[in-house]
């Protein structure tokens, strides 16, 4: 089937949002068209791109890269904790001031540099035009741009380590005064450098997220109604307007800082009227939804996974859904958990805890879905499934560990200690790494035609997830233990210096360096695959879902016709079929 | 649980550890059963060749039954937990006992600073007592703090009392604490303060009356020595001041 009139109408849309962004490049249809099939010079398809798919790729390799700066940061500090004083391989000796620069900026990378644009970003870029049958974003230009501020906002990062003074040291959440005023913090440019790298960060997101929703709610295929959409997209979507509706108070504090630092205002300064609990509050009034931000386009993909190797309809569609806009709307009701005893009126805590335990309702009922999803199914245990049902087993114990500290009182003795620690990244861990390897080597085959190789793919499955556990379970009992955050010697610390919590730490070093080891594993079998895989055809899953119409890898434009929609995604295993499966494109 | 790695010795410390336990029981339980069952389908529908997966939609009433009711359980834990947190976090930060006494605690880079009643049992008199990195408290004594910080946010944290409180500069936050044995444990820094945030140790001294009358008569000389160099000793801070508020 041909759809001209569809084609034309989605052309002349598009240039219409482009003239609205100021872009008037494009300016006929017709040209428009020719540029899908023209051959584009080496800049044009692979440094200056305006495709989603190498957009997407631009994303996901450099998020990957500074995934390996901030596990190296994790490689340095760990060492010094475990072997205090030790000259560290391929460091050398961490100082306190590297200690916490080199914790700050691990968190800062994890989470701005690698969750977001790997998870949000790559997955978003690569999947939604695929998904919901169109042949690009809608504003390709403004998607170019947005990688290109996250390109230099990486690249400022890089830069404050190495400037007089040192990287910026006073933790991710960059409280002040201490990040405010140079002579507390000591890295006077380090420090404006990494918030200057972080705002730059945010509007990348921001242009990269006007894309999101508009692609998703403008482009959809015909036939391809709101509850047809595959779960991924919407949870892509919605983190995107999560993070669209709560940056702007954390860039309007994000300026205000940076005047604090450089031009001499007092909006911290409490010694000239200003408030140093003002930045927590902007800061967290982000900072919580951020975690959904990263949460729900990884359990996105795990709801795609599950449902393709469980051979199964995704339970109750709309429940999922409905959860996901709980979750989104509780979430910028529960900031103040993070400030407990901060200093805050204390009344205030028994409204934070109300809130934040009733999110638990929601994402437990989601994660109660997902397994009952696995209910009558026909679960192969490929590599992406592996690193899918690993992502439920693990976030459940983040899950279950957030309710010791949203719970005012007990987060009196487990604020700020190792046991937030372990439990966040109990969460972020399954996010940004599960939730990156299982959407990647599930996507693989599609992003590049080939096939990875199952056997190495689950070698360094296991080499990630079982010493994972050996450093962050030994993390949840120093946290029990009275183990306070950034602290770069416990030796100091008489409780602390125990030699049975030193063991600990040191049994969390080595779980790391094994880790850290596996990795190789993975970038040795995605090299390997990429140059000699076995060919992947369209559809090796037999999955449902629209990306897999599209050739392998999908060219510019995606689809030869763009593809009608006749039903929701997650038809598997319909009885009285001869085939276990039923693409949303198929007629009846 | 947490007592067998820190000794529990404030008057509310038992309080924290049981509703940390309580959670435990709670969480524990959902954690196990979603995990056991989680494992068990995973086992129990593992592919066979020659046996298809089940088309069950979860729109239907009686299937969905499977996920909304443990959804309702779970919002009935969450009840008791938030009456326990309440409970628990009223008790320790916003119900205070009257003091029998009063310290001071200022936190700065990178030391902390106490205050101690003199003699006179009041706060902010000559006979002050004021220590670096060392706080003398009398056993089952009700304390009531004053926590401020001289320069960045300071977090005063006593893990045997289970306390923890943020020190702001340019606020003076009331807390208080009882505690019930004697011995001498760590204080901590737990907000990130700046290059020295791990240098920060401090040191509760626990004593009995006699213990604590003899160190105040030990320092009774000090104090006497500050009065008469500086009048206005109050305002003297024992290092750099910075700031200024």
């Amino acid at each position: 089937m041909n759809h001209p009139g569809w084609r034309r109408r989605r052309a002349a849309q598009r240039e219409v949002s482009e003239d609205m962004a100021g872009n008037a490049a494009s300016a006929a249809a017709g040209a428009h068209e020719a540029h899908h099939h023209a051959e584009l010079s080496f800049w044009g398809k692979y440094i200056f791109p305006t495709d989603h798919k190498m957009i997407a790729m631009q994303y996901m390799f450099t998020g990957m890269a500074l995934a390996l700066v901030g596990g190296f940061m994790a490689y340095a500090f760990r060492m010094q904790l475990a072997f205090p004083g030790m000259e560290v391989p391929g460091y050398g000796l961490v100082s306190p001031r590297d200690y916490n620069a080199l914790i700050t900026n691990h968190g800062a990378i994890m989470i701005f540099w690698v969750a977001m644009p790997v998870l949000v970003a790559a997955f978003g870029n690569y999947l939604i035009p695929l998904m919901v049958g169109c042949d690009d974003m809608v504003f390709p230009k403004i998607n170019r741009l947005s990688y290109q501020i996250f390109f230099v906002s990486s690249i400022v990062l890089i830069i404050s380590f190495f400037v007089p003074g040192g990287g910026f040291g006073g933790a991710w959440t960059a409280y002040p005064p201490l990040s405010a005023v140079a002579k507390y913090s000591m890295t006077p440019l380090g420090s404006t450098l990494w918030l200057v790298a972080v705002a730059l960060e945010f509007v990348a997101f921001l242009l990269g997220g006007i894309n999101f929703v508009t692609t998703a709610m403008n482009s959809r295929a015909p036939g391809m109604n709101l509850y047809r959409v595959p779960i991924v997209v919407w949870f892509i979507v919605i983190a995107s307007i999560l993070f669209m509706a709560s940056v702007g108070p954390l860039i309007a504090g994000a300026i205000m800082l940076f005047m604090d630092q450089v031009v001499g205002t007092h909006f911290f300064d409490p010694a000239s009227g200003g408030d140093p609990i003002l930045w927590q509050h902007l800061f967290w009034f982000f900072g919580h939804p951020e975690v959904y931000v990263v949460l729900l386009p990884a359990i996105g993909i795990v709801a795609e996974i599950i449902t393709v190797f469980a051979r199964k309809k995704l339970f109750a569609y709309k429940i999922v859904l409905y959860t996901a806009f709980a979750t989104g709307i509780l979430s910028f009701t529960v900031w103040a958990h993070h400030q407990f005893i901060a200093g805050v009126d204390p009344r205030m805590a028994h409204i934070f805890t109300i809130t934040t335990l009733i999110i638990s309702v929601p994402i437990a009922e989601m994660l109660f879905v997902y397994i009952a999803t696995l209910y009558g199914g026909s679960i192969s245990l490929t590599t992406p499934m592996l690193w899918a049902l690993a992502f439920i087993a693990e976030f459940l114990i983040g899950g279950v560990t957030g309710i010791f500290l949203g719970a005012s009182g007990a987060d009196i003795y487990f604020h700020d200690t190792y046991f937030v620690l372990a439990h966040f990244h109990y969460t972020f861990f399954p996010i940004a790494i599960i939730g990156t390897f299982a959407g990647f080597t599930f996507w693989f085959p599609k992003m590049f035609g080939k096939h990875m190789n199952e056997t190495l793919g689950k070698i360094h499955f296991w080499g990630t997830i079982i010493p994972f556990n050996f450093i962050f379970i030994p993390l949840f009992i120093l946290g029990v233990a009275g183990d306070h955050r950034r602290i770069y010697n416990y030796m100091h610390f008489p409780e602390l210096a125990r030699p049975e919590l030193q063991n600990l730490r040191v049994l969390a070093t080595v779980a790391l360096l094994v880790m850290l080891a596996f990795q190789f594993v993975f970038f040795y079998n995605l090299i390997v695959s990429l140059w000699k895989g076995r060919q992947a055809e369209k559809n090796p899953w037999k999955a449902n879902t629209l990306e897999w119409t599209a050739p392998s890898p999908p060219p510019h434009g995606n689809f030869a016709e763009l593809p009608q929609v006749y039903r929701g995604p997650y038809e598997y295993s319909v009885p009285g079929r001869g085939e276990d499966y039923w693409p949303q494109n198929v007629p009846s | 649980m947490i007592e067998h790695y820190v000794a529990a010795v404030s008057s509310y410390a038992r309080d924290i550890d049981q509703l940390i336990l309580l959670i435990g029981v709670f969480v524990g339980f959902w954690f196990l059963l979603s995990e056991v069952v989680f494992f068990w389908l995973i086992f129990r529908y593992r592919r066979r060749d020659g046996r298809a997966a089940q088309y069950v939609t979860g729109e239907e009433k009686h299937e969905k039954r499977w996920v909304t009711i443990p959804h309702l359980l779970v919002l009935v834990c969450d009840v008791f937990i938030i009456v326990g947190a309440v409970r628990v976090w009223y008790e320790v930060k916003q119900d205070l006992p009257p003091a029998d006494a009063t310290v001071r605690v200022i936190g700065q880079q990178w030391a902390w600073s106490f205050v101690h009643p003199g003699p006179d049992a009041e706060l902010d008199t000559a006979d002050d007592i004021r220590t670096v990195d060392e706080l003398h408290l009398e056993v089952d004594k009700t304390y009531h703090f004053k926590l401020t910080s001289r320069d960045v946010l300071h977090s005063f944290s006593v893990p045997v009392f289970r306390l923890k409180q943020d020190a702001i500069p340019g606020r003076e936050i009331t807390g208080w604490f009882k505690a019930e044995k004697t011995g001498s444990f760590d204080v901590q820094c737990a907000e990130i303060c700046g290059i020295g945030h791990a240098l920060m140790p401090g040191k509760l001294v626990v004593e009995t009356p006699a213990e604590h009358a003899a160190w105040m008569a030990g320092r009774a000389g000090v104090a006497l020595a500050r009065m008469l160099h500086e009048p206005s000793g109050l305002a003297a801070a024992p290092r750099r001041a910075a700031g200024g508020f």
